[in-house]
């Protein structure tokens, strides 16, 4: 296992960076250069290089796809969101598309934001490819079948040409799949969810999003430890701060970044990447949330130091 | 994690000590959401000086108390927390939740002037 690009990190619904966003973030780069000297290219390079992310940059707003780099010729994603379309649109931009390609997808759940990239994932389309689809909900086909019907989607699910398979996982085994070993978990959401831990070369990546944490019970707390034991990284759902997530939102089916360094804490996991992020937060909110969970981490750290990132469209994190 | 609490007129005064954490929570939670159901309080100050640490699951019971006190219209404040504390109440937006004051005298102040007095009272007897 190399690492993870992801290529949608939003929860719920895509976002997109407005006019208004725009403006901010030139008035904010322009009110800190007064003063400096950007007359050379170099210096201006420097200058818009060294802006904080959320001035230049942003976290981008489509929902949740990430892929696995996995050090093999297939290609391995985990959710169809609708970052689906930027990742599918890249490796036929690499390869081209009379190159048949192998895509290995990990589906946590059915809803909404984490299947819509599909019916815009174009090498499905391209006889020659094959897609395999896993899960642990056995609805699965008719769920990414039911979104391409009429009146949802002019293009019917029977329209692609690649070649498509489906594969149930059932959880708590271990599964050999696409020179991976993976393991699946119930999580705590509506309809349920499956968290995935993937193995290779003695490296694991956790994916547990749209999971909600009740923190009641000290035996599913234990439970997520072993799951997240030891992993290289785990890509966690803290869509909401955790005073939202006991209060007005319980039971909405998320977490908070205090229980995600929580729990990677008690299962000695190396990085914690904050993951599908509430679709009302801007860039400033999501730079001043990584900070604050930087700072958690800090202030709660055992003996060895947790680190924290907080993803976004485009992000790579090497293993 | 030690547990007292004392009344000031119509306000109730919880002094948890110690971390509040996973080891704890069920003592406290115990402790703490009977007081904030109590129908006599038309309070309830949390006086944190004392709390160490607080964790998720601490901070989940406190939620409880904040249900359970504004179940029935009653306000929730915390008081005198140390700065770690204080760091995790706002990093948990915690501190949006609570009336936040300094000092237990100035909760009471805001709270109940009645409580302020029997405070300022037990005060002047302790003296």
């Amino acid at each position: 296992m190399r690492g993870v690009r992801f290529w949608g990190t939003r929860g719920s619904l895509p976002v997109a960076l407005d006019a208004a966003g725009v403006r901010a973030k030139i008035v904010a780069a322009l009110r800190g250069s007064v003063g400096r000297d950007l007359t050379s290219e170099d210096a201006l390079a420097t200058y818009v290089d060294d802006l904080p992310f959320a001035v230049g940059g942003t976290f981008g707003g489509n929902t949740s796809c990430v892929q696995l780099i996995t050090g093999d010729a297939d290609y391995v994603v985990c959710d169809l969101g609708s970052g689906l379309r930027a990742f599918g649109n890249a490796v036929l931009a690499r390869h081209g598309p009379a190159k048949p390609q192998t895509y290995h997808v990990f589906v946590s759940h059915l809803h909404w934001d984490h299947i819509m990239g599909l019916p815009f994932f174009g090498p499905a389309y391209i006889p020659g490819n094959r897609v395999v689809f896993y899960g642990g909900h056995q609805g699965l086909e008719a769920a990414l079948r039911r979104q391409m019907d009429p009146p949802s989607f002019p293009v019917a699910f029977d329209v692609f040409r690649a070649s498509i398979e489906f594969v149930h996982l059932p959880p708590d085994v271990t599964h050999e799949v696409a020179g991976m070993r993976v393991r699946l978990k119930r999580q705590h959401h509506a309809g349920d969810s499956y968290g995935y831990r993937f193995e290779k070369n003695d490296r694991a990546v956790i994916y547990s999003t749209d999971s909600e944490h009740k923190l009641t019970e000290s035996d599913e707390r234990d439970a997520f430890a072993e799951f997240f034991r030891d992993a290289g990284l785990v890509i966690f759902d803290a869509m909401y701060s955790l005073a939202e997530a006991t209060s007005v939102k319980a039971d909405w089916g998320h977490s908070s970044n205090i229980v995600g360094v929580e729990l990677c804490q008690a299962a000695n996991a190396k990085e914690l990447c904050l993951f599908h992020h509430e679709p009302a937060l801007d860039d400033a909110a999501l730079a001043k949330m990584l900070a604050e969970t930087r700072r958690f981490e800090e202030i709660t750290r055992g003996t060895a130091p947790l680190r924290i990132s907080a993803a976004y469209d485009g992000l790579e994190i090497a293993l | 994690m030690q547990f007292a609490s004392r009344r000031f007129g119509n306000i109730a005064v919880a002094i948890p000590s110690g971390r509040l954490d996973h080891a704890a929570a069920a003592d406290f939670e115990a402790a703490l959401v009977p007081l904030a159901s109590e129908a006599g309080n038309a309070g309830l100050v949390l006086d944190m000086a004392g709390v160490d640490y607080l964790s998720s699951v601490g901070l989940r019971v406190l939620m409880l108390a904040t249900r359970a006190a504004r179940a029935r219209k009653a306000r929730i404040a915390a008081v005198a927390l140390q700065p770690l504390v204080a760091e995790i109440f706002a990093i948990s937006r915690f501190d949006s939740v609570f009336e936040m004051y300094p000092s237990v005298p100035a909760a009471l102040s805001a709270m109940s002037p009645d409580a302020r007095a029997a405070y300022d009272a037990s005060a002047a007897t302790q003296d």
